[in-house]
C-alpha cells in the first residue's frame, strides 16, 4: 500500500513509520504543520507545533530512507480545534482537544487529501489494535499496553476512517518501542512523551484561555449558593478540579472542595464535598460508532476521561424522532446526529465534566463513542457508599 | 527507496548542478594548502589564484578586479551591501534614513532591509510592482523626489527568483543618480543568462553567486564601486578591501571563476537553447491543462524576462500537492516560494504582483538550466495529467471538508 505515516517528531510515530516501511508499504513521512506561526502556540521544546519537532520527524525520515514533506494543516486545526477548544470552554464544557484532532484533521482533513493523493491509508504512532471480524467489519480494540491505551482518544473513527489507518504500534509496549528506536538508530529514541495540549506551551490551560478570551469575573458558590470567593474566568475551571480554586476560607467541615458544577451564562461555579461529584447516570449526544448502532440496552463499560477507569455501564441509544434516519452514513453503520445515548452507570463515577467524551467498550473492543452533555445522581449516595 | 534513478531536476533557479570543469578545478586547489594572506610561497600562489579568479570575474562582468569582494554567497553579499550602505550613509548624514526597495526581493534582501527598520532607525519605502512582476518606475521616481535627500540607498533585484522578470535597473539607475543615491541590484539569477555589464548598468554595487551558474554553493561575489564605502559586517584580518574579514576560500573562487568563464561563454547558446525548451514546456503545459495560467512577462529578451523560467498557476491545486506527486516520480520542481519550518508560504511575490493567496499557493516555479534536456521537458508533461488530477482532486477533498 502507498501510506502516509503521520510524523510528530516524537519516538512513537517514528517507531510506527518504521514499522510500516518494514510491513512492505511504500511509505511517505508528513509532519503536520499545526500552527501557521510556529510560535505562536507554543514555544516550548515539546508538543506538535515547535519547528524542533519538524526536524525530529524529518531526521527520521531520514534514517528510514523515506520522503518526507510537511503539511500545513494550520488553517482546519485553528477552525476545528482551537476554535472549538474556546467555544466549548466558552460554554462550561472541557473538550477533549486531542480526540477533536483525530476526528477532524488527522484522521479527516489529511486523511482526505492522502486518499485523494492516490495514497491508501495513514499510519500514526497511536497505541489501538485493529482487527477486522469475520464480516469485514473493522473493530479496534485497546493496545496491548493498557498503560498507553489511546483507543480513547481515537473511538471517534468511523468504519471508512479506520478502513483506512494503521496503528503499527498497538501490540507493543512503550519501553519495547523505546528500545527498538533505540535499535533502529532514531535520535529521538529517549526523547521525552509528550503530555500538555500541543497548542498551550506551558501547560497552563487556564491562562492560555484567560489570555484569548479576557477576564469574565464570576462567584464561586458553595453547594447552597453561598459565595464564597470571586473568580476571573469561569474557563478556569473544571468539573471535579480541586487544586487552585483559592477559597480562602475551609469548608465547615474541613474537608477539600471539588467543582460540582460551571454554569457558563453568569459564570458561576459551584464547589462542594467530593460526595457531590459522584454521578451515576450520563446523558451524551452526538454518537459515533465504530460499527453497529446497539439496539437494544448494551451492557458494557464507559472509559469516561482520557486514561481514566472503566465504569461497568448499560448504554441505551435513542433516535430522536426528527433525525427520521438521516443521521445514518451510506453503510447504514455509522450513525452521528441528533441520537442520544444515555449511560446508566452500575459503577459510579467521579468528576465527570460535559463536553468529555464517553468512550463505549466491550471487552476491549470499542463500541462507539459520544459527547457527555449532562450528568445526574439518581442513587443516594449513601446507597452507592 | 535508495535505488538510484535518473531525476529530472527543473528546479536550476534554487541550485544548478556544478559544471564538471569546476569541480575539477575545485578538487585540484583543494589539495594544495596555502592561506593567500600568507607571505611564503604556498600563500603567494593562493594568491594568485584568488587574483586571477578577481580578474576573471571582474572581466565577465564589466567590473575592476578591486571592485569584486568575494563573500560566501548572496545573503551575505545583499547583507553587506544594504546594511554597509545604510550604515554608511548615516553615518555620513543622519538625515539620509529611507531605504528604497522593491517588493519582490528575495528574503536576504527583504529581512536585513526590515531588520534595519527595526534595530536601526532604518524608514523603509517598498516600490510595488505590476501584474508582471515589475516595478512601477514612476512610483520609485515619486517616492525617491518627495525627498530625495532622505534617501541612504535604493535596492531593486535584476531579475526575479521566482517570476524571471527582468527589472527596470537603467532607469533605477538613472533616478538615484540624479540625486547621488547609491543603487544595490541583486543579480543572482540573472548572472549566466543575460547579459550583465557593471560599468554599463551605473549600479553601485551588485550581488552574484558561483551555485546559480555551475560553480559551488559557499561563494560569491559583491562588486562595489571602488569609491563606495559599505560598514563591514564581519571585523578581523581586514581581506576584501578590509570590508569582508576571514579567510577567503581558494578552492571555492577558483572554481566560481571557471564556472563564470564558462557561463559567460556559453549563455547565448544556452540561453537560446533553454528558451526553446522553455517553449516546449510551456505548449505542453497549455496542452494538458488549458486553464493554467503562465505568470509573470511573456516576452522573451534581457528587458523582459530570464529564458529558464516558467511560472505556473494550476487553478484549483495546490502547489505543494503537486511538487509531491511530481517528486514520488523522480521530477523535481519548486513552489518558488519561501518556506517556514517547511511549510511553504503563499508568495510574497505574488501577493505582490496582485494575486489571491489561494493563487499564490497554486503555483509552481519550474526552472531549466544547463543539464536540461527535451527528455527532461517530455517527462514532466508525461507526468503532468495525473499529478494535476490527484492534486485537483486533494484540493477539493480539503475545500469541500
Amino acid at each position: 500500500m502507498k501510506v502516509i505515516a503521520a510524523m510528530s517528531g516524537g519516538v512513537d510515530s517514528a517507531v510506527a513509520a518504521a514499522r510500516a516501511v518494514d510491513a512492505g508499504h511504500d511509505v511517505t513521512g508528513v509532519h503536520l504543520a499545526l500552527s501557521r506561526n510556529p510560535k505562536s502556540y507554543r514555544s516550548g521544546a515539546r508538543g506538535c507545533c515547535s519547528i524542533e519537532d519538524a526536524n525530529d520527524a524529518r531526521r527520521a525520515a531520514d534514517v528510514l530512507g523515506i520522503p518526507f514533506y510537511v503539511w500545513d494543516m494550520s488553517d482546519e486545526f485553528a477552525d476545528e480545534v482551537v476554535e472549538d477548544f474556546i467555544a466549548e470552554y466558552t460554554a462550561g464544557r472541557t473538550p477533549n482537544p486531542c480526540l477533536r484532532c483525530n476526528e477532524k484533521i488527522k484522521f479527516a482533513a489529511v486523511l482526505d487529501r492522502a486518499l485523494a493523493l492516490g495514497f491508501d491509508a495513514v499510519a500514526t504512532g497511536h497505541y489501538a489494535q485493529l482487527r477486522t471480524d469475520d464480516d469485514g467489519m473493522i473493530e479496534m480494540h485497546r493496545a496491548v499496553d493498557h498503560g498507553k491505551d489511546q483507543s480513547y482518544v481515537l473511538g471517534v473513527l468511523t468504519q471508512h476512517q479506520l478502513a483506512h489507518s494503521l496503528f503499527p504500534l498497538g501490540d507493543t509496549t512503550k519501553d519495547i518501542v523505546r528500545l527498538e528506536a533505540a535499535a533502529r538508530d532514531l535520535a529521538v529514541a529517549k526523547k521525552p512523551d509528550s503530555h500538555d495540549i500541543c497548542f498551550i506551551s506551558d501547560g497552563d490551560n487556564a491562562g492560555w484561555l484567560t489570555e484569548k478570551l479576557g477576564p469574565k469575573p464570576g462567584d464561586i458558590v458553595d453547594e447552597t449558593g453561598k459565595v464564597l470567593a470571586a473568580h476571573d474566568g469561569a474557563y478556569a475551571f473544571t468539573i471535579g478540579q480541586r487544586r487552585g480554586l483559592k477559597l480562602g476560607i475551609p469548608a465547615d467541615d474541613g474537608k477539600p472542595r471539588f467543582v460540582l458544577d460551571i454554569e457558563p451564562v453568569s459564570g458561576t461555579v459551584t464547589v462542594g464535598p467530593r460526595e457531590m461529584l459522584t454521578v451515576d447516570y450520563i446523558e451524551a449526544i452526538k454518537p459515533l460508532w465504530c460499527g453497529a448502532v446497539p439496539t437494544d440496552a448494551l451492557e458494557c463499560s464507559v472509559q469516561l476521561r482520557a486514561h481514566g477507569e472503566e465504569h461497568r455501564a448499560v448504554v441505551r441509544v435513542s433516535t430522536s424522532s426528527t433525525s427520521e434516519g438521516g443521521s445514518t452514513s451510506e453503510s447504514g453503520l455509522t450513525g452521528a446526529g441528533s441520537d442520544t445515548v444515555t449511560i446508566e452507570l452500575l459503577e459510579p463515577a467521579s468528576g465527570i465534566a460535559p463536553g468529555q467524551a464517553a468512550v463505549i467498550y466491550a471487552g476491549t473492543r470499542v463500541v462507539g463513542s459520544a459527547t457527555i452533555a449532562r450528568t445526574e445522581r439518581r442513587t443516594n449516595i449513601a446507597a452507592l457508599a | 527507496m535508495n535505488e538510484t534513478r535518473d531525476t529530472v531536476y527543473l528546479d536550476h533557479a534554487a541550485t544548478t548542478p556544478m559544471v564538471p570543469e569546476a569541480i575539477e578545478v575545485m578538487a585540484r586547489e583543494m589539495a594544495r594548502t596555502g592561506n593567500a594572506s600568507s607571505l611564503h610561497t604556498s600563500g603567494r600562489t593562493a594568491r594568485r589564484t584568488v587574483e586571477e579568479s578577481r580578474e576573471l570575474i571582474a572581466d565577465r562582468l564589466g567590473a575592476r578586479p578591486s571592485e569584486v569582494v568575494f563573500l560566501s554567497g548572496g545573503t551575505e553579499a545583499n547583507n553587506l551591501a544594504i546594511k554597509g550602505l545604510y550604515w554608511s550613509r548615516v553615518g555620513a548624514d543622519p538625515g539620509r534614513r529611507r531605504v528604497i526597495f522593491s517588493s519582490i526581493e528575495h528574503h536576504a534582501l527583504l529581512d536585513p532591509v526590515t531588520w534595519l527598520a527595526k534595530h536601526e532607525g532604518a524608514v523603509i519605502d517598498m516600490t510595488p510592482v505590476d501584474r508582471l512582476g515589475r516595478i512601477l518606475i514612476d512610483d520609485l521616481r515619486t517616492s525617491v523626489e518627495s525627498d530625495p535627500t532622505s534617501v541612504a540607498a535604493i535596492t531593486t533585484m535584476w531579475a526575479n527568483n521566482e517570476l524571471g522578470t527582468i527589472q527596470p535597473i537603467a532607469e533605477v539607475v538613472a533616478i538615484a543618480h540624479a540625486h547621488g543615491i547609491p543603487v544595490h541590484s541583486d543579480a543572482v539569477q540573472a548572472a549566466g543568462y543575460v547579459p550583465l555589464d557593471f560599468a554599463a548598468s551605473g549600479l553601485d554595487a551588485m550581488t552574484v553567486t558561483a551555485h546559480k551558474l555551475g560553480g559551488p554553493v559557499g561563494v560569491g561575489a559583491l562588486l562595489m564601486k571602488r569609491e563606495l564605502d559599505a560598514t563591514p559586517l564581519l571585523h578581523g584580518g581586514g581581506q576584501e578591501r578590509d570590508v569582508r574579514s576571514g579567510t577567503i576560500s581558494v578552492a571555492a573562487i577558483a572554481a566560481f571563476a571557471k564556472a563564470m568563464d564558462l557561463a559567460v561563454a556559453r549563455r547565448d547558446e544556452t540561453s537560446a537553447r533553454i528558451e526553446r525548451l522553455r517553449a516546449h514546456l510551456i505548449d505542453g503545459i497549455r496542452r494538458i491543462v488549458p486553464d493554467a495560467i503562465i505568470n509573470g512577462d511573456p516576452e522573451p529578451g534581457a528587458d523582459h524576462r530570464l529564458p529558464n523560467i516558467a511560472h505556473v498557476t494550476f487553478p484549483g491545486c495546490e502547489g505543494d500537492a503537486m511538487l509531491m506527486l511530481f517528486d514520488a516520480q523522480g521530477i523535481e520542481c519548486s513552489t518558488g516560494s519561501a518556506c517556514t519550518a517547511g511549510v511553504p508560504q503563499p508568495s510574497h511575490v505574488l501577493l505582490a504582483m496582485g494575486y489571491s493567496d489561494v493563487a499564490a499557493r497554486g503555483s509552481l516555479r519550474l526552472s531549466l538550466g544547463h543539464t536540461n534536456t527535451r527528455a527532461d521537458v517530455d517527462a514532466f508533461l508525461a507526468a503532468l495529467p495525473a499529478v494535476h488530477e490527484r492534486a485537483f482532486a486533494a484540493n477539493l477533498a480539503r475545500s469541500g471538508s
